[in-house]
């Protein structure tokens, strides 16, 4: 199972819990598996825009060390880590690289 | 000293370039040295009205009532705007090329709606038939303001008394922390392992707290915009910008219009350093154009104008904890961090807690950053956005750090330093980085083995420092097209805004899959009808993302011209191979060179063209470090730099000058904030240096000959290893010099700018 890893801010969620694993083949996935064991953490990291669902514009996703261009239908692997980094605006470049 | 050596991965053996490596002459240099090189200040149209902007006097003031009616009477003014003119735009948050955008605030930045916010906020715009006219026109508005009392310190705004943005609420990763206005509009956490645990693991433990100032990128050429808002309803805008495409979407948001009636079009630039990622005139050009029955408005703003009212970066107030073991081994790191945003959220607080303890690796970290509102302009882009301030403060407790454990200080960077597999202080692991071959390189080079020069005199001490900084660098999007010229040539349609040499740069690594020479490849910039999308020209990005795109330009040429062998030597294409520039049938020894096979484009099918888009992720990111040496005169306070040096992890240097050029003006401008740049406000917040001759810069007579040592660590997120070059080099000087000055004095200036008086202060003489 892939392993995500939880933004300090969300870990009250999760109980302080900053590590976990859970099935899921696609980020989309893993945030709904997310979602029943920490209700709550959802709404956190996705919105509706346009008739979709997609990360919140100020979180960007890194997977496997990577920035993810791919947003919620990025593949996992088993051993895959997931990372939901926030975003600010000023320039940051290489921490906003999500979408979708 | 014990120098270690790295050894080289079998597979970042050295490769043979023909073309990468090589210091060609620039493609635009001639224009550029001749003047013929068009920037804002030299295009014109038919029928141009001249436009100006009335700027607040005020640093937070309510705007009670605009009376424009006298200026709309004055003979040659064709139009008058104001906030009221322009659509409300939607309170929204959008990832932009730029970063995250809320184009309202945007829109309110570019001109007020009910309230003033920063000293020289736009306030009203006129269109009129010469300058002074315009100017004229403006000392007959009348504004009436309710005058408020301004924030300028980001740990007093911090306090909530008086609050900016009513509207705010401090968010905290996609949710508001409570229900009350605050000035603090986001706060942003790195959290891992546990850190009073690794403090008390220490055998010794150094805390400091950090001061820096407001400063400006500096760029020579100012903010100009053209417009010309057409009967047709098509909006043509010619300006200076690093981000042509991110310009057409806020225009599009912030006059809601669409996109598709939008085009913008890049001039040359006179500098950027992110501080021209964003709309300032454009959409006020436009407004007049429109309001003046669709004649042509050129806008510039004056020095003046550009340091009131254009994003400088953040003043900040930085407090850094760090501990280590016995053995020198880092076990805790922590950070308190507060940027001031400006007059609207979105300071660089974000990367900057990226940047501040990128280069160390610790299980035990704790990084809390705030964004903080101020009556002061937005906050923009700064070359390494928040990268300075924040390796200012941690290079210089590392460097006391070291001294505890009686360590040198670039082996105590070295033996804690992060290496590919370890863990970025947010979570995810590094790729192939070269921080420890920046380090080695430091450590090997003839000025940290050499004495420092004698003091001239009694009251002048002589000191050396060391600091190491990171930069993630960016990939993002880009889009160019070729075609092949009969004479051998290809013309390269490109849309990323040349600052630092980046046509020849991108033309090279075309001409390197190609075979071909660099001058061989035609390079163009063009606006945003003429190519496909483009991220800006920022981040670090586009001799890596931009150069992706030339890579596979060249790769679908080549593929055409293997097809093109083949009809002529009635092959089939799998049949043709290429080394070099020739085309080659083993089978029947036939080999053609690319030019030659370019005079046979008309009876092999005809013209070729080629299209590439890319979205690039693989970014490697940078390291450097730095060393200075100073002199500091004890009585004066001033501060002369003697000798420095620069190395620095490009992955691979496509055109080495410019790589060099790159290293260098990062350090000459991070050595201006170190020691002179700062913004200066009254009480009541006007700015008081708005001149540069006032907001001092460092000029190529203040500063020592930079050396830069380049290292080569291949990206393997590129085809020839590129990693970006143009942001890390401005993060350590600050941290270099304030521990050269600590060698020199004995003394800790933890206030930037470290100026004289600042210095003296330090020293205790005021």
């Amino acid at each position: 199972m892939a392993t995500i890893w939880v933004p300090s801010l969300l870990r009250a969620l999760t109980g302080g819990v900053a590590e976990v694993n859970v099935p899921g083949a696609t980020v989309r996935e893993v945030i709904d598996a997310l979602e029943v064991s920490y209700p709550g953490l959802k709404d956190r990291l996705v919105q509706e825009d346009k008739g979709m669902t997609r990360l919140k514009p100020n979180i960007a996703l890194v997977v496997d060390g990577v920035n993810s261009r791919q947003g919620l239908r990025h593949p996992l692997s088993e051993t895959s880590e997931v990372h939901f980094v926030p975003a600010l605006s000023g320039g940051a470049f290489a921490v906003l690289d999500s979408r979708l | 000293m014990d120098t270690p050596v790295i050894e080289k991965k079998d597979k970042e053996k050295k490769v043979d370039y023909k073309v990468i490596g090589t210091r060609p002459i620039r493609h635009d240099g001639v224009d550029k040295v001749t003047g013929r090189a068009v920037y804002g200040a030299d295009f014109k149209l038919q029928g141009l009205l001249f436009g100006k902007v009335l700027r607040s006097p005020h640093a937070h003031a309510r705007i009670k009532s605009i009376d424009t009616s006298a200026a709309e009477k004055l003979p040659g003014v064709k139009a008058v705007i104001c906030g009221t003119d322009f659509p409300a735009a939607d309170n929204k948050l959008e990832a932009t090329g730029e970063g995250v955008v809320n184009f309202s605030y945007l829109s309110r930045n570019i001109i007020a709606q009910d309230k003033v916010l920063y000293h020289g906020h736009a306030v009203a715009a006129v269109a009129a038939i010469n300058i002074h006219v315009a100017e004229e026109a403006l000392a007959l508005i009348k504004v009436e303001y309710e005058v408020l009392a301004p924030l300028l310190d980001v740990r007093e705004a911090m306090k909530d008394a008086n609050i900016l943005l009513p509207e705010i609420r401090t968010n905290e990763l996609g949710a508001s922390k409570g229900d009350k206005p605050s000035n603090v509009a986001e706060h942003l956490q790195h959290k891992r392992g546990d850190v009073e645990q690794g403090f008390a693991a220490a055998a010794f433990v150094v805390e400091r707290e950090f001061v820096t100032g407001t400063v400006h990128q500096g760029y020579i050429e100012p903010q100009n915009a053209t417009a010309l808002w057409n009967a047709d309803n098509y909006l043509s805008v010619w300006t200076t910008t690093q981000a042509a495409f991110d310009e057409r979407r806020e225009l599009s948001e912030i006059l809601k219009k669409p996109i598709s009636e939008i085009r913008v079009t890049p001039l040359e630039i006179g500098g950027g350093f992110g501080g021209k990622l964003n709309v300032y005139l454009e959409p006020l050009a436009a407004m007049l154009s429109k309001k003046a029955g669709h004649k042509p408005v050129k806008m510039w703003m004056s020095r003046d104008e550009v340091l009131k009212a254009t994003g400088p970066t953040s003043a900040s107030y930085i407090k850094v904890k760090m501990g280590a073991d016995k053995n020198g081994k880092l076990t805790a790191m922590q950070t308190f961090m507060a940027f001031e945003a400006g007059a609207f959220p979105g300071s660089p607080v974000g990367a900057a807690a990226g940047v501040i303890f990128a280069p160390y690796n610790c299980e035990n970290v704790l990084i809390d950053g705030y964004d903080v509102l101020v009556n002061k302009p937005k906050a923009q882009a700064y070359r390494a956005p928040g990268g300075t301030n924040a390796a200012f403060a941690s290079e210089v407790v590392v460097d006391e750090l070291a001294a505890k454990f009686g360590m040198d200080p670039l082996k105590f960077r070295y033996i804690n330093g992060v290496q590919e597999g370890d863990r970025r202080a947010d979570g995810p692991t590094y790729a192939r980085i070269g921080f420890l071959e920046t380090v080695q390189a430091a450590m090997m080079h003839n000025h940290y083995n050499s004495p420092l020069p004698a003091p001239r005199a009694p009251h002048l001490k002589v000191g050396r420092g060391v600091a190491s900084g990171f930069w993630f660098n960016w990939g993002g999007k880009s889009s160019a097209t070729a075609s092949v010229n009969p004479d051998g040539t290809v013309n390269f349609v490109e849309g990323s805004t040349d600052i630092g040499g980046s046509r020849t740069g991108l033309a090279m690594q075309l001409a390197e899959v190609l075979g071909i020479r660099a001058e061989d490849v035609k390079p163009v910039v063009v606006g945003t009808d003429q190519v496909g999308y483009n991220d800006a020209t920022g981040g670090s990005r586009t001799t890596f993302g931009s150069g992706w795109a030339a890579y596979k330009l060249g790769q679908s040429i080549q593929a055409q011209m293997k097809e093109r062998a083949a009809l002529l030597w009635e092959c089939k294409p799998e049949d043709v191979t290429v080394e070099g520039n020739t085309y080659i049938q083993l089978r029947e020894e036939k080999s053609i060179t690319f030019k030659e096979l370019c005079e046979k484009l008309d009876d092999t099918g005809g013209p070729m063209t080629a299209s590439s888009s890319v979205d690039t992720t693989q970014f490697g990111a940078a390291f450097a470090t730095h060393i200075a040496d100073v002199e500091v005169d004890t009585e004066t306070g001033k501060v002369q730099i003697l000798r420095y040096t620069a190395t620095q992890d490009v992955g691979k240097a496509i055109h080495p000058s410019y790589v060099e050029g790159q290293i260098q003006g990062g350090v000459a401008q991070g050595a201006g904030w170190a020691l002179h740049e700062e913004y200066v406000y009254s009480k009541e917040g006007l700015l008081l240096n708005a001149s540069l001759l006032d907001y001092r810069m460092f000029t190529a007579l203040d500063l020592p000959m930079i050396e830069a040592v380049i290292v080569e660590v291949p990206n393997p997120g590129h085809p020839f290893g590129v990693r970006g070059v143009g942001e890390v080099p401005i993060v350590p000087p600050a941290g270099a010099i304030a521990n050269a000055i600590h060698n020199a004095i004995g003394k800790r200036v933890d206030v930037l700018p470290m100026n004289p008086r600042n210095v003296l202060t330090a020293l205790g003489t005021i």
